[in-house]
């Protein structure tokens, strides 16, 4: 299936969990800050949300340092 | 015909010296400036002469400070800001410059949360002293900005703080920076401020390590009222570290954000 990450089109395995899909993409779940279909997942729905068939995702990605 | 005198304009006669003036302060003055130089009461005044009299080591009042800023900033500027109220977590790099520079502008509150104390591997970046290290940073930039603008009124939080209660600390703030340092807590200021502080300005910082390029560090619309500065990608780590001038570029993208957004630039461009 298809979504739409930070305006990019990727290919991605039907269903799969955003930790998940973080996992796969490198990132640390703990530093990102997730939005899918306009609306922002808490800590909590990383681990349940199931990506679904053209879903738009913006991925925030924090980096060290402050 | 006029003088300023400590920013305020002050009929000019011909033939005026200091000594005319200093009588009217009462003679309680021992810093003479005329035009920015230094000046004795026999220094003769010319109109239009910028002086400045004071007594050294005399804090100005509450209301010489607001005039002081009301000239430099203008009082519409001025009146807006000294209403606010800014929170920021993390008092490291970023946000002991942004409180300093936001107390210097004459912000009206500052809510200061840090649970960390000053260690000397802080002073390559940190706007702390020597004297300091040891003293939780919450009191230490306290005393800085005692000295700084001692009409600001400062709030200090001294605990670590977590995403559960953000929303709860924050709630009567105008605008929100997020100062950490670890990328976690980063991200969960930023969702907690989307979930629980609707209306709150909040502008948070990632990627301003290192000595890379100046321009690089950008202040990026996410969501209206919602900023995030810095180049994104920097992090510090082992060979980069955060240096004094580049944290300082972000933090300084930060403070005048949280100016532009408190005066009303949210509509225009961005």
């Amino acid at each position: 299936m298809r979504i739409l990450c930070n305006g990019e089109a990727r290919e991605i395995a039907s269903g799969i969990r955003v930790t998940d899909y973080l996992d796969q993409l490198g990132l640390d779940a703990l530093s990102v800050v997730v939005e899918c279909d306009g609306k922002i997942l808490t800590r909590e729905e990383y681990g349940s949300h199931a990506l679904q068939d053209g879903a738009v995702l913006e991925l925030i990605r924090f980096v060290g340092g402050g | 015909m006029a003088l300023m005198v400590n920013e305020k304009e002050v009929p000019f006669h011909a033939g005026m010296t200091l000594a005319d003036l200093v009588s009217v302060q009462g003679g309680d003055v021992d810093i003479l400036l005329v035009n920015g130089y230094p000046a004795t009461v026999q220094t003769a005044l010319f109109d239009g002469d910028q002086c400045w009299l004071w007594r050294r080591g005399k804090v100005p009042s509450a209301d010489e400070m607001q005039h002081l800023l009301y000239a430099r900033h203008s009082p519409g500027v001025q009146a807006c800001l000294q209403g606010k109220v800014v929170g920021i977590m993390g008092l490291g790099g970023l946000g002991s410059v942004v409180a300093i520079a936001l107390a210097r502008m004459g912000i009206g509150s500052l809510l200061l949360a840090d649970y960390d104390v000053v260690e000397p591997t802080n002073l390559n970046r940190q706007q702390y002293f020597v004297d300091q290290i040891g003293q939780k940073k919450t009191t230490a930039l306290h005393d800085i900005l005692q000295r700084v603008n001692p009409h600001v009124s400062v709030t200090t939080i001294d605990r670590r703080l977590a995403e559960d209660d953000i929303g709860a600390v924050f709630k009567d703030v105008h605008a929100l920076v997020e100062c950490f340092d670890e990328p976690a807590m980063k991200a969960a200021g930023l969702r907690a401020a989307l979930h629980h502080l609707p209306g709150v300005f909040y502008v948070g910082a990632s990627g301003l390590a290192g000595y890379g390029e100046n321009n690089a560090i950008r202040t990026r619309r996410l969501y209206p009222g919602i900023y995030i500065v810095g180049d994104e990608v920097s992090a510090a780590a082992p060979g980069q570290g955060l240096m004094a001038a580049r944290v300082g570029i972000a933090a300084h993208h930060q403070a005048n954000q949280v100016v532009r957004l408190l005066l009303g630039a949210e509509n225009e461009a961005e």
